[in-house]
């Protein structure tokens, strides 16, 4: 007959730490991510984005007007209490950094409500955090190699490279699409 | 109280970005890619309950009808998802493609005149793989792995500057079409402003011939 009373103790002990565990957790900031999203404001319209962040979490939301009018739009960025963190109107591009100072929902608007018939074409970049780590369950102990530390500055300089091909491929839409109207206004 | 740390755990996981969308309206979203890219979207879609006033975790009977368009305006995906779906499509052509988003619900009155969260997240080309699916299939140890990632990622690089080679290409024939366009006007204008002085000096010519004071 085994003893009833270890395997029960030991159940015990791993509910108890399973516990703390998963609260320790919730503390943690997520992995985060990046979301980069270009869309149609229509005029007089107001377009916002939602998102949860952990506190401690360093975000940076980064737009740029691509097509429309005078390229220039407001944008607003609010905290979970509705603080503004961000505010600017007709801007053309920007890009602006923060901390997120307590949990919850962040939300930032693009308007369009000074334009009265002009559409514009708004990208932006929303980065929360950290790209998440190649390895899933990755519970690194011991250092990288060498290799894998070249590996990561590798990494990090061609996402800054990407970063650039981003940006010039939209300065070079905003200019083309400039000069299609152009030409399409040289022929009235 | 470990099962609820544990959904709000996983709830804080699952969470992208969202946004809110009316019942009739359409959503589109640009991406402006080279060719031979794959794009994968996920979203989640959640319905506004009145009752308790919260944004319930799912409904059924709500459903979103995905469209992606190509730069020639021609339809490549057209399909209806549930209320959480993926879609993926690879770009055959270069340029802006449209993905449009909007709801179809089967029950009518799920709405009733409220407005629906669609959390979404959308991966192009390099940021549309997933690793951990490429390091079983093929068994590649971490740092073949990393160097995978490496080259996927020189990929993109390549496909975007030759992109932007046949984008250039075509800023440059707009302006070419733009600078002929005002030289043909310019001279066309010019021959005109000729051709009518040249026609009212003979007018004026032939007035005061007719009035005998030349």
């Amino acid at each position: 007959m085994p003893r009833p009373g270890s395997a029960q103790r030991w159940a015990a002990v791993a509910g108890r730490w399973g516990c703390r565990l998963l609260a320790l957790l919730l503390l943690v900031p997520g992995p985060g991510g990046a979301s980069e999203i270009t869309f149609e404001l229509p005029d007089n319209a107001k377009q916002c984005f939602y998102e949860d962040i952990a506190q401690g979490t360093k975000c940076t939301l980064e737009f740029q007007v691509i097509t429309g009018g005078h390229y220039d739009v407001d944008c607003r960025l609010e905290d979970p209490d509705g603080k503004v963190l961000y505010k600017e109107m007709k801007k053309q591009y920007d890009s602006f950094t923060f901390t997120a100072s307590k949990n919850g929902t962040y939300k930032f608007c693009f308007s369009n409500e000074f334009s009265t018939f002009t559409h514009k074409t708004v990208y932006f970049d929303f980065q929360v955090g950290e790209d998440p780590p190649l390895f899933p369950s990755e519970n690194r102990v011991s250092a990288l190699t060498q290799m894998e530390s070249a590996c990561v500055s590798i990494h990090e300089a061609l996402k800054s490279v990407i970063d650039y091909q981003t940006h010039f491929r939209l300065r070079e839409a905003q200019g083309r699409s400039r000069a299609e109207d152009l030409n399409t206004r040289v022929a009235y | 109280m470990r099962t609820l740390l544990l959904v709000l755990w996983l709830a804080t996981r699952g969470s992208a970005l969202y946004f809110h969308i009316g019942e009739t309206e359409k959503k589109c979203f640009i991406e402006e890619i080279p060719d031979e890219t794959m794009v994968i979207g996920n979203y989640r879609t959640q319905l506004y309950d009145k009752q308790r006033e919260e944004y319930q975790p799912a409904t059924p009977g709500l459903g979103m009808f995905v469209e992606v368009k190509d730069p020639e305006d021609k339809v490549i995906l057209a399909r209806q998802y549930g209320s959480e779906g993926r879609f993926t499509f690879t770009s055959h052509t270069p340029g802006e493609h449209q993905i449009c988003l909007h709801s179809s619900s089967t029950k009518f009155s799920l709405f009733a005149g409220g407005m629906l969260r669609v959390h979404l997240d959308i991966q192009v080309g390099e940021h549309a793989n997933d690793y951990a699916e490429i390091a079983a299939k093929d068994k590649l140890s971490e740092l073949q792995l990393r160097v995978r990632q490496l080259v996927e990622q020189v990929e993109q690089i390549q496909k975007e500057q030759n992109y932007q080679r046949w984008r250039e290409e075509r800023f440059r024939q707009t302006s070419e079409s733009t600078n002929q366009r005002v030289l043909w006007w310019s001279i066309l204008q010019t021959l005109i402003l000729v051709a009518i002085g040249v026609w009212q000096m003979r007018h004026l010519k032939s007035f005061f011939e007719a009035k005998k004071l030349v």
